[in-house]
């Protein structure tokens, strides 16, 4: 070693190259959290469909709340359980649960198509798959929480308003924490769905498209009864939801002649399905 | 290092890149030409993974770039401005992209005041004009301080100001030892930026030299001169067998012969001259001359 002169250098920092990245699917969903929350349309978007939906069920118990003077004996004497827990989340708002939360769901992946944001964060990320599950594990924890919520307060509120006629029931009624939950999942399902459609479609008003197709059309085409449509229409995330509050006897087929476990089933099936193809077709194609 | 061998990429029928065979070096900046349609972007995609290539492969640092988990640290890129969601700020848009590389958060405001863009930090991109979004793209291509940095048409849109600045920040990165690999269909661009030259045409190489050797295959001088006696000194020119144009009544083309012998003739055939002046080919000329069988698309072309 041999002593210099030379002024002394400020040390340089490393080059980036020598330093290793940590690589942790934690950041990926951190990324994708605020990607999420960076966007105003987020809020609005959630806000929107909480005021749909939980106006629609409002709306409904309150209706139930002015009538129920008018009803016949016979209404009142079963109007606890089965029509109050039907007010509790009715089905019009299952309807629009399942389309707002499709819709927000998909656009979280078709948004990144849409603006080809996607080539900015494929670049950034090039393990693909970890992208695409980051995004489905926020989503999931997400549309839980925002579907409690509206769930929730929704079951809360109709049953506060009937119990004005002492017509309510508390969650801890049989069967009532059923419906609720049922409900809840009703929102991350629709997302998982709405997502895996974006990812294979990748165009915004195509997806848009078929996400009502599926949600809407379909189940009301198969309303009548035939072998083969009440077998697809069975195997609708709708119709699963719509068996599942059945109250009663809880092993045998309910009023649309599906068991309470095919229904269970059905949501699962929908939700496996919905992030393997979300997790899996973006990484197998050119973007 | 970028390590191209054999590259190619075609959709349907149409080949977009042909078997290209590159090596992009570091501690230089590196031009990459091609007329319209040449294959330029489709390369580029292929380096950052973002498509398949058909046949032959592509690394960089000697690995594919789509096995890097993240790739901030080892490229940026900035292949399309417009690659970015406009309702998004452009911090949020940059701390999105910096938490998915496990970029420190700090990184994000030293990216964006680099690239002058500290006052629009909190501003929706969907407001922003080409050049600042050219600007952010740059901004997202130094936030993971890679080794390699791909930049497709930067210039896109830019001021003068900006042109300089990014001119300057190419050369600096070139410095301080990165591959800087620079796509343009401008040869002028390229000729105050890069010191080495890919070209291609359809997809194929057609160059890959250093500027100055470029330069050199290119130098053809033509010497224009005006005379009043424009028509008796294109003969005698003629006679020495120098081929010559005219250009109007009192001026003329001279190729292939330097303009001291053209005053040399004059001199000696009693011609009087008003103007000598030599033009060497510009360097977009030679450009244009090495891509004219391969330009696709062509302006006019009857069909
Ligand atoms: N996704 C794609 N699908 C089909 N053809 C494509 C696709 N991308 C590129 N091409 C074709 O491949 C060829 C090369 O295109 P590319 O965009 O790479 O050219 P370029 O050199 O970048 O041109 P420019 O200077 O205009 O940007 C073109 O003929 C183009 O039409
Ligand atoms: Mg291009």
């Amino acid at each position: 070693m041999t002593t210099t002169t030379a002024p002394t250098l400020t040390p340089v920092e490393r080059p980036a190259a020598t330093r290793t990245p940590r690589v942790r699917f934690r950041d990926l969903v951190a990324a994708e959290w605020i990607k999420l929350w960076s966007l105003r349309s987020t809020k609005w978007s959630f806000l929107a469909a909480a005021f749909v939906v939980l106006g629609e069920n409002l709306l409904s118990a309150w209706g139930d709340y002015s009538n129920y003077p008018d009803y016949s004996a016979k209404i009142k004497a079963v109007f606890v359980p089965y029509w109050a827990l039907g007010d509790a989340f009715n089905d019009g708002s299952a309807f629009l649960l399942v389309i707002a939360a499709g819709a927000i769901g998909a656009n979280l992946v078709v948004n990144e198509y849409g603006t080809r944001l996607i080539r900015t964060t494929f670049a950034a990320v090039p393990a693909r798959r970890s992208v695409m599950a980051a995004k489905v594990v926020l989503a999931t924890g997400v549309f839980v929480v925002f579907g409690a919520l509206i769930v929730g307060v929704s079951f809360w509120a109709d049953e506060a308003i009937l119990s004005l006629r002492h017509a309510g029931l508390s969650i801890g009624y049989p069967g009532a924490l059923r419906v609720t939950v049922a409900a809840a999942l009703l929102a991350p399902i629709a997302a998982l769905i709405g997502m895996a459609i974006g990812a294979v479609v990748r165009h915004p008003a195509t997806t848009m498209v078929l996400l009502i197709v599926l949600n809407v059309v379909v189940p009301a085409l198969l309303l009548d009864q035939r072998r083969l449509s009440a077998t697809i229409d069975e195997a609708m995330p709708i119709t699963a939801w719509a068996r599942l509050p059945a109250i009663g006897d809880q092993t045998g087929p309910g009023p649309i002649g599906m068991s309470m476990a095919h229904a269970w089933i059905v949501y699962a099936a929908w939700a496996v399905v919905s992030v393997i193809v979300t997790v899996v077709v973006p990484a197998r194609r050119d973007v | 290092m970028i390590e191209i061998q054999e590259l190619t990429k075609r959709y349907g029928g149409k080949t977009a890149v042909d078997g290209l065979t590159v090596t992009v070096r570091p501690g230089h900046v590196t031009g990459f030409l091609g007329p319209n349609g040449a294959g330029k972007s489709t390369t580029l995609r292929m380096i950052i993974g973002l498509n398949r290539p058909t046949g032959g492969s592509v690394t960089v640092q000697g690995r594919p770039h789509a096995s890097n988990p993240r790739g901030l640290w080892y490229v940026g890129a900035l292949l399309d401005a417009s690659e970015v969601h406009g309702g998004r700020s452009a911090s949020g848009h940059l701390r999105a992209l910096a938490r998915s590389n496990d970029i420190p958060r700090a990184r994000v405001a030293e990216v964006l005041a680099q690239v002058g863009l500290a006052d629009a930090a909190n501003r929706r991109i969907g407001g922003f004009s080409l050049g600042m979004k050219q600007r952010l793209g740059i901004a997202a291509a130094l936030l993971g301080d890679p080794q390699v940095l791909l930049f497709d048409e930067p210039f896109n849109g830019l001021d003068p100001e900006g042109v300089r600045w990014v001119r300057g920040l190419f050369r600096q990165l070139a410095a301080e030892g990165r591959t800087v690999f620079v796509s343009s269909h401008l040869m002028s661009e390229m000729q105050h930026t890069a010191d080495h030259l890919v070209v291609i045409g359809r997809g194929r190489l057609i160059a890959d030299e250093s500027l100055s050797d470029f330069a050199a295959r290119s130098v053809r001088p033509t010497v224009s001169v005006a005379t009043p006696d424009a028509v008796r000194f294109a003969e005698i020119l003629r006679e020495q067998g120098v081929r010559v144009q005219s250009t109007g009544v009192q001026t003329l083309e001279v190729a292939d012969l330097a303009a001291a012998r053209v005053g040399e003739l004059a001199f000696t055939h009693r011609v009087q001259l008003h103007e000598l002046t030599t033009h060497a080919t510009s360097l977009e000329e030679a450009f244009m001359d090495l891509t004219a069988d391969s330009v696709e698309y062509l302006a006019g072309d009857p069909r």
